[in-house]
């Protein structure tokens, strides 16, 4: 048959959907892991409803009464057979509805039951990036950084979801689904990753003109090295050594930069925008928009409208020679 | 007769355009304008102070997108530290009609770079230029000098001044003193 | 005692004394509507209303439609900069506040208005001048937005408008207060439209059409009333919450000065779940009514099918708290939800089942417009049932705010409510035009709809499974999402192009499609009865219903209940439950008011987003065009 082809063809073509760097079916998680299996039980008993309800109505549409059959007459031995089919239909789907009910709860149970994670971060949205703050018992322990959460591999990891401007959403759907961020409270998120690796997530609440362009990157990597990156992010910047780098500390110190933008152990102490205090050790820039190479941050430096247009960064001045020495600071910002 | 409604809406649309342009890119970036005004209104002779400014305030005037970037900024930039909310601490008060160094649009531009007497820094060079005007006319509008259409509503936060598009307008009036406290040694 | 026993008037006309085309005629010249801008205007027969509001609902489907394009052409390839995300913004509000509130209620108010008072056997709506002024209130709406959309300020923050970033710090300008007001406006026509099919339906039914005989679309607007009427003040409440923090610095939606972000989200969902409703019940009317007639068989299940609209419009008030379930409600509250909404799964089952079994015992006749209910049955059941996956609190909380939610509502309410409409214009295009709509172009409408419309939404599925969320602007390439978008774009386009075809089909017919008679599908219901397109009095005299299918029931001649006025406007009311005929009463004579009530409103609503003392001033305006409203006229049967 000609269709064969293509109706193979129709059934593989859901199957795209499985793998992908920022996919709830391409889980490493516990939590993402349970809602995948959640989601191929709905999804294998609706498909069959579906199915069955579609062959009902194909069925039905063979013709089986005369021509001039009377529109309105009555036969109740039929009428008695039909309602008795449509009552147990009824009734069936009574029981799908009260077995996929009962399934929901008892997932959503366990994946909202235990609030055990140790490490606890604090993630604020802000229009159009993430604030990250590493929170510790002991307050020298604590830190900020912008839109890169490292983790350890195998630990429930407990993350507090605040916002300083509108709603905004904190999701990462390979390892857990989502959970609002919005001015005003607090929500808490708890996540694990199962395996070592790099897992993007994205906004997921309308948040404006840069919301498309609102990525995390969460890293998981085994506990020694979480602590290693840990205590490196803990500690300040280190003064720039050679000439160039220390040229290009000295124009971010009389440019706009310091107004927004902090690094520990110098003089910047800009609130408002990400903290750049190991900006060279991320992945990304701009919230996962860009990878993390020279040509790139001085693309953003001297131009991040075009890349986010709406975004809170403005354009500065910035002389080429100096924009290099400035690139150059930042890099080095490990 | 059928001129009047068009012209009418015609009106109205170019009104809203301007009130609603949301501008995200200076376009060239340039370096600061160049404003030639003056801080009195004295000049000898019976004609007013030559002044000749770059047109740039007509941008800023009147859109509401940069009067609500410029509170943004007001609060990033801790102008609160000094002026609080419009009230004035070590800094003169903002909401009120007294202008020391002039209340048009390209004054207070100047104010903003060059700083001022008594405490104001200069912030040349680390506030880029489209941003000192967006602080500019956010500053005119704390005294109801923009238009209510476009000024700001209440904060999405703490609400510690009346929103600035419920200020009555205060004429301004010029003169005023530097506050005490920038007055006392330094 | 009624006037129904008062000794007739020697001097008066009435419908028994004449007969045949004279009768017609007079009646005719009684409740017809004069020529002219001034008749036009001052018109309140419900037909011409009626189709005036399905016109003007479907121009701005196609405007709407135009944005979806766009919004589609910009995201058929990755970083793509043909729009940039202001305009973006503005384009998705525009298609999703005018899909919501410019089309897809006023449409199946639309078909209410024209085929309610024909379906029951009545020659006009109750309250025939608030029938005309919520049209023009709807209309002054649709434009003061679209208006609006073309000077610039359009609204950009989505069709449900949430704060905080909807309040006044992060949406400068009058955008979102335009957006708000224009919500007021189609509100105030809707609940007028719900209150006249309640009158309508409860106290102007022909006699003998007892409650178990009213038609299924009847019953279903009729439902659908009463959500308007309790779900639509709770958006209105929002929405002037949101003017008053935007213009006079109220706290409403302000954590920080005792309000809260998410009771916008609570009112305006509270609303916006039943709104889907809305949308959707008069559809399962009109899919009840084509079925009926296309399988030549009377409904199965009538009174299931009654009690499951009942059903489903009491459990759509409690459903609400599904579009928040990742907001950090306390999750024992969360799970009550997701068992209602998996639990209205079980009325739409019902009704499923019903027309099923209709068909089955029936003799299917394939026109266009089962054509488009089977397009329905395939795409809706799809619908709904990745709607009891959203419904389950840990799934939603993967597939919220994605591209799986996009495909999920596009397909119950485009297969849920569109392709029913679809199906309702050519079934009814003869009764309100005269001639039959093209059935080979019809065809062609409707594969490529069908085709267009799975091609653009079944890969969003896909792709919010994969992590795309909604209301993204553009997208990064790595991401792995733009051949499904591609495939999406070129399926929207398609879908798009079946709608130009739709249009060509509609104006073509008007011209040249062949005369239908009466009752081209040989129907059951009262409709049917009356010359296509129906006289302005509806019918020369009053039937009376023996049957729930009256015209099957009574093939060679309907009987009638005479002894109405012929010179002045008159129609039968009835008693609630046995539609045993109580009352001649007035009807209501053409009237300028209503259109210089609506203008009142309408400025006076425009000005309250500048200043709040526009609702004093208009206040008054509005009392003022109301008195010249409400001026007693006398009628004439008081003047005895």
């Amino acid at each position: 048959m000609r269709l064969r082809p293509v109706g193979i063809l129709l059934l593989v073509f859901p199957l795209t959907g499985c793998n992908g760097w920022q996919s709830a079916l391409d889980t490493h998680g516990p939590g993402a892991g349970s809602l995948e299996t959640l989601f191929w039980i709905f999804l294998g008993v609706l498909a069959t409803v579906w199915i069955l309800t579609m062959l009902a109505l194909v069925a039905s549409l063979r013709t089986r009464r005369r021509p001039h059959a009377d529109p309105l007459s009555e036969d109740p031995a039929a009428n008695r057979q039909m309602t008795g089919t449509v009552g147990a239909l009824v009734a069936a789907t009574a029981v799908i509805v009260l077995a996929l009910t009962g399934f929901s709860y008892a997932y959503q149970k366990r994946l909202m039951g235990e609030q055990d994670g140790t490490l606890t971060i604090k993630v604020t949205g802000q229009q159009w990036w993430w604030q990250v703050e590493y929170e510790d018992p002991q307050p020298s322990r604590t830190f900020t950084t912008a839109n890169e959460i490292h983790i350890p591999v195998g630990e429930p990891v407990r993350l507090k979801l605040e916002s300083s401007d509108v709603i905004h959403s904190f999701w990462v759907p390979s390892l857990i689904g989502k959970t609002d961020n919005i001015p005003g409270r607090q929500n808490v998120l708890e996540l694990q990753a199962d395996r070592e690796g790099i897992y993007r997530g994205q906004c997921a609440e309308f948040c404006g003109w840069q919301h498309a362009h609102m990525g995390v990157l969460i890293i998981a990597k085994p506990k020694a090295e979480f602590e290693s990156w840990r205590n490196q992010q803990i500690a300040s910047a280190s003064p720039a050594s050679d000439d160039e780098r220390k040229r290009g500390e000295q124009v971010f110190f009389t440019s706009p930069c310091i107004m927004c933008h902090s690094i520990r152990g110098t003089s910047a102490g800009g609130k408002v925008g990400p903290d750049l205090t190991h900006v060279g050790s991320r992945l990304t820039l701009a919230a996962g928009t860009l990878q993390n190479t020279r040509g790139n941050l001085a693309a953003w430096i001297v131009d991040p409208q075009r890349i986010k247009p709406g975004a809170n960064m403005p354009l500065i001045q910035v002389e080429p020679r100096d924009l290099n020495a400035l690139v150059s600071y930042l890099e080095g910002l490990k | 007769m059928k001129v009047l409604p068009i012209l009418f809406c015609v009106g109205f649309a170019l009104a809203a355009c301007e009130r609603e342009e949301r501008d995200f890119r200076p376009n060239p970036v340039t370096g600061e304008t160049q404003e030639k005004t003056a801080l009195v209104s004295l000049s000898p002779g019976s004609s007013p102070p030559q002044q000749e400014t770059s047109g740039k305030a007509l941008a800023f005037e009147g859109n509401a997108y940069h009067l609500s970037q410029g509170k943004r900024l007001y609060e990033w930039f801790n102008c609160n530290g000094c002026h609080a909310n419009g009230g004035g601490d070590s800094g003169p008060a903002l909401m009120d009609d007294r202008w020391i160094y002039g209340s048009s649009l390209e004054n207070i531009v100047q104010t903003i770079r060059e700083g001022r007497p008594n405490g104001m820094p200069s912030f040349r060079g680390k506030i880029p230029d489209d941003q000192i005007w967006e602080l500019a006319v956010y500053v005119r509008s704390m005294s109801g000098l923009e238009s209510k259409a476009a000024a700001p509503g209440r904060n999405d936060d703490m609400h510690p001044h009346p929103s600035e598009n419920r200020t009555p307008p205060s004429p301004p009036v010029p003169g005023g003193i530097a506050s005490p406290s920038a007055s006392a040694p330094q | 005692m009624s006037e129904a026993f008062a000794a007739p008037d020697p001097k008066e006309l009435r419908d028994h004394q004449i007969g045949g085309p004279e009768l017609t005629a007079r009646l005719a010249r009684t409740w017809g509507t004069k020529r002219g801008l001034i008749g036009a205007l001052s018109t309140v027969d419900h037909k011409i209303i009626g189709r005036r509001y399905i016109i003007t609902a479907f121009l701005f489907l196609f405007l709407a439609g135009l944005a979806a394009v766009a919004m589609r052409l910009q995201l058929a390839r990755p970083e793509s900069r043909l729009i940039g995300p202001d305009l973006y913004n503005q384009l998705f509000t525009m298609h999703g506040t005018t899909m919501m509130f410019l089309f897809a209620v006023p449409v199946m108010e639309a078909f209410a208005v024209y085929l309610v008072p024909l379906m029951v056997g009545t020659r006009n709506i109750a309250f025939p001048r608030l029938n005309a002024f919520s049209y023009y209130v709807y209309l002054f709406g649709g434009l003061l937005i679209w208006v609006a959309f073309m000077l610039n300020i359009g609204a950009d923050i989505g069709w449900f408008g949430y704060v905080p970033l909807s309040g006044p710090e992060f949406s400068p300008g009058k955008r979102a207060d335009i957006w708000a007001q224009m919500i007021t406006f189609t509100e105030v026509s809707a609940l007028a439209v719900a209150v006249e099919i309640v009158v309508t339906v409860l106290k102007q039914r022909a006699p003998g059409m007892t409650l178990d005989r009213i038609p299924l679309f009847v019953w279903s607007v009729f439902v659908t009333s009463f959500l308007i009427i309790f779900a639509m003040p709770a958006v209105m409440i929002a929405s002037t919450f949101l003017i008053l923090d935007r213009l006079i610095g109220t706290h409403f939606f302000n954590p920080a000065e005792g309000g809260d972000a998410l009771l916008w989200q609570h009112l305006f969902w509270f609303f916006g779940h039943p709104e889907v409703y809305i949308i959707f019940l008069p559809a399962t009317g009109m899919v009840s009514a084509i079925i009926t007639t296309f399988s030549r068989r009377k409904t199965f299940g009538y009174l299931a099918l009654v009690l499951s609209l009942i059903a489903t419009g009491f459990l759509s008030f409690g459903l609400w708290v599904h579009h928040m379930f990742t907001t950090g409600l306390p999750q024992l509250g969360a799970s009550f939800f997701t068992a209602s909404s998996m639990m209205i799964a079980i009325p739409n089952g019902i009704q499923i089942f019903c027309w099923i079994a209709t068909l089955w015992d029936g003799r299917p006749v394939f026109r266009t417009p089962l054509l488009f209910v089977l397009g329905f049955f395939f795409i809706f059941v799809a619908g709904g049932l990745s709607g009891l996956m959203l419904a389950s609190v840990p799934l939603d909380t993967q597939v919220h705010d994605t591209y799986f939610v996009v495909a999920h509502f596009h397909y119950v309410l485009i297969g849920g409510a569109v392709f029913p409409l679809l199906g309702a214009v050519y079934y009814w295009y003869p009764k309100i035009v005269g001639r039959l709509m093209s059935e080979r172009i019809g065809c062609w409408h409707f594969w490529l709809a069908f085709i267009g419309f799975n091609l653009a939404f079944f890969p969003m599925h896909i792709t919010g499974l994969m992590g795309m969320p909604r209301r993204v602007y553009t997208y990064q390439p790595e991401m792995g999402w733009d051949n499904l978008n591609l495939l999406s774009s070129v399926g929207a386009l398609i879908f798009f192009f079946s709608f130009v075809v739709f249009l060509w089909n509609t104006i073509t017919s008007a011209r040249s499609g062949s005369l239908s008679g009466d009752n081209p599908w040989d129907a059951g219901t009262l409709e049917w009865a009356t010359s296509s397109p129906p006289p302005p009095q509806n019918f020369d005299r009053i039937p009376v219903v023996t049957n729930r299918e009256p015209l099957w029931a009574e093939r060679e001649m309907l009987p009638v209940a005479a002894g109405l006025s012929v010179e002045n406007r008159e129609l039968i009311v009835s008693t609630v439950s046995e539609a045993r005929a109580d009352l001649r009463e007035a009807s209501p004579e053409p009237s300028i008011w209503p259109l210089l009530a609506a203008i009142a409103t309408g400025i006076t609503f425009i000005s309250s987003i500048f200043t709040p003392w526009a609702v004093v001033w208009g206040s008054c305006i509005v009392g003022v065009m109301l008195i010249g409203w409400f001026w007693p006229k006398g009628s004439k049967e008081d003047e005895e």
